[in-house]
């Protein structure tokens, strides 16, 4: 084929998959932040942490039970997932009348609490997670590129992840519960629906995104226990640009900009780190309240 | 609400009067003293660091605004002074000012874009802007990546005092940090000051009563980035080292730390609560990323139940045995 502008295809192509995962990692990790923001006001800065704890708990099932990869990415959520619940219970649900910004350096302690137990036990080097099932190894040609079966299957199961989290938020009856209590929770609470349970449950829901994300990046990424802070103030950044106001612009913001930091990558590597952060910093010339955001 | 509302302590020693006056003079001789019992480089660690969370206190304690991104301002300065003073043959007086002018520019520009959001989005911003900073010390050639800038010369005071010596460094910090606290205490007390409170309590009545509320935040972020970047410049002369550690995250969150233990939006707290941090650091330091778990248990401890801090919990006390009624979050000086 022509190389584009002097870059082979093979090359433009291989760094615009390799943005479409990370944009998935991404796309996943700010729906499960705005999903709990929508309802709890808090921005969950453990949840790096919590994604890292998928991986980790994928990895240990693999290591010591032997359980695969595809039990693991049912199990990892479920398991960490009740310990979101714990956490909520223990935690988080003593500060909701507090000002936002307490939820956040709670959140910032918890995530420091568990970088720093799996440091401990795991060091900062990773461990690498080969248990992909037989179905997703190997790769296909496209003709313009090679397509390992893996990450294609990443892009996919996070593209149904994150249609499942909008239509069971936007078209179903519990859906319209959390809506509804998201807009005005003392009104919900009077129609006899149980909102704390609710609150508790949506913290549980959306720590479980960030561990089946978790588990999606086991094979691709070393399971470590830094994997969590690198890519969450990555995240944070993704959330500023899209601001939270919305299930489909978190999706949209995560995936596009994984492809701009793909892009970058080929066209200019130096900038590959920070691409993200000029984008966020001209978003915030542009308009304020963030793409996809309601004005504050 | 737009504005963020930290139930402050609020006290000022202003409104204790002469107890304030015998407090702050007892602290100074102590300061004075101090390097002949105690270690000398502990002290002007925790100097330092008592400076930087100051700097901290005076945007999150007096403007409401919590940046997450403070350490781009310590670390940042950190390497523009000791890059200056190594590479450049400053003396270390003109190294200092020099990562301080880079802070104070850093914070117009950071500040400039951040103030565009307000809450959890303001301090989501900042952390961002900062970790853009970290890439770029992680990459750029004049930082030397992991190794950082080491062996930066301490130099000659004014071309005649010996900064080598460890007592003329001690008291070299200590000159620096005492016009710095005076400084933050008259920024505190100055009309400047009383708007900036009045921004953090009540925005949109601060811009119905015609203040430009956005020069306001501005001012004070860019006079808490510079004070944070004088801080950040010392400790690079005092320990001959700038590094990545000064500019990572962890970094910003151990100043939101600090002053958070000690006590946001008092004048003490943040010095307090420096001093207990960078001890608990001294003696904790052989259990390795303990110190992390350690860290983050004393923020959820500190969020559930100890919000004033140690010196606003004792204010309050105070207070409240002389039978005065406690009031949260307005000063009254």
């Amino acid at each position: 084929m022509i190389p584009l502008l002097g870059i082979p295809p093979q090359v433009l192509f291989g760094q615009l998959l390799l943005g479409l995962i990370n944009g998935a990692f991404y796309a996943m990790l700010s729906l499960g932040l705005a999903v709990i923001f929508g309802l709890l006001n808090i921005i969950n800065f453990a949840h790096g942490a919590l994604y890292m704890m998928g991986a980790f708990a994928a990895w240990l099932m693999l290591d010591h039970l032997g359980i695969g990869y595809w039990p693991a990415l049912i199990l990892s959520p479920l398991l960490i997932g009740a310990f979101g619940v714990i956490l909520e219970k223990t935690f988080l649900h003593r500060i909701y009348k507090l000002d936002h910004l307490y939820g956040l350096l709670l959140t910032f302690g918890l995530a420091l609490i568990i970088e720093g137990l799996f440091r401990n036990y795991y060091g900062v080097s990773g461990q690498a997670y080969d248990a992909v099932p037989d179905l997703l190894k190997g790769g296909n040609n496209l003709g313009f590129m090679f397509l390992p079966t893996y990450r294609g299957w990443v892009v996919v199961a996070s593209l149904i992840i994150c249609f499942g989290t909008w239509f069971a938020i936007e078209r179903t009856k519990l859906g319209s519960y959390l809506r509804a209590a998201t807009e005005n929770p003392k009104l919900v609470q009077a129609f006899g629906i149980n909102v704390p349970r609710m609150i508790t449950l949506t913290y549980g829901f959306g720590v479980a995104l960030a561990a089946m994300a978790g588990v999606l990046a086991a094979p691709i990424y070393h399971v470590s226990p830094l994997m969590g802070s690198d890519i969450i103030i990555v995240v944070f950044a993704v959330v500023v640009i899209g601001g939270m106001g919305s299930i489909v612009g978190a999706v949209i913001s995560g995936f596009g900009l994984g492809i701009i930091e793909g892009m970058t990558k080929v066209f200019y590597p130096e900038a590959s780190n920070t691409v993200i952060f000029v984008v966020m910093a001209i978003v915030l010339l542009v308009k304020p309240a963030g793409l996809f955001g309601k004005a504050a | 609400m737009s504005s963020v509302h930290i139930p402050s302590a609020a006290v000022a020693p202003g409104s204790n009067g002469n107890l304030a006056k015998v407090g702050v003079a007892a602290l100074f001789v102590l300061a004075l003293v101090a390097p002949f019992g105690l270690y000398p480089i502990f002290l002007m660690k925790a100097l330092c660091f008592a400076l930087f969370a100051a700097a901290f206190n005076l945007l999150l304690g007096y403007g409401g605004l919590l940046s997450f991104g403070h350490a781009a301002f310590f670390g940042g300065a950190a390497y523009i002074a000791a890059h200056t003073v190594k590479v450049w043959g400053f003396p270390p007086e003109l190294g200092i000012i020099a990562g301080t002018a880079f802070a104070a520019l850093l914070g117009v520009v950071f500040g400039w874009l951040a103030i565009r959001r307000q809450g959890i989005y303001f301090a989501m911003v900042t952390l961002a802007l900062s970790q853009m900073l970290y890439f770029v010390a992680l990459e750029a050639k004049f930082t030397h990546g992991e190794d950082g800038i080491q062996a930066v010369p301490r130099g000659h005071f004014l071309g005649f005092l010996d900064l080598g010596d460890t007592y003329s460094m001690y008291y070299f910090v200590l000159a620096i940090c005492v016009l710095a606290f005076w400084l933050i205490y008259r920024t505190i007390h100055s009309p400047f000051g009383q708007v900036l409170k009045a921004i953090r309590e009540n925005e949109p009545r601060a811009i119905s009563l015609g203040y430009r509320v956005d020069q306001y935040k501005l001012l004070a972020f860019t006079l808490s980035a510079a004070l944070a970047g004088l801080a950040g410049s010392t400790k690079a002369i005092v320990f001959q080292l700038a590094s990545l550690t000064d500019v990572d995250w962890r970094m910003s969150g151990q100043v939101v730390l600090m002053t958070l233990v000690g006590g946001v939006g008092t004048v003490f707290g943040p010095v307090v609560g420096a001093f207990i941090l960078v001890t608990m650091e001294n003696y904790l330091a052989e259990f390795g990323s303990w110190v992390t778990v350690i860290q983050g248990a004393i923020f959820v401890v500190c969020v559930l139940t100890f919000r004033k801090g140690v010196v606003g919990e004792i204010a309050a006390l105070v207070r409240r045995g002389k039978g005065e009624q406690p009031s949260e979050g307005g000063g009254h000086h």
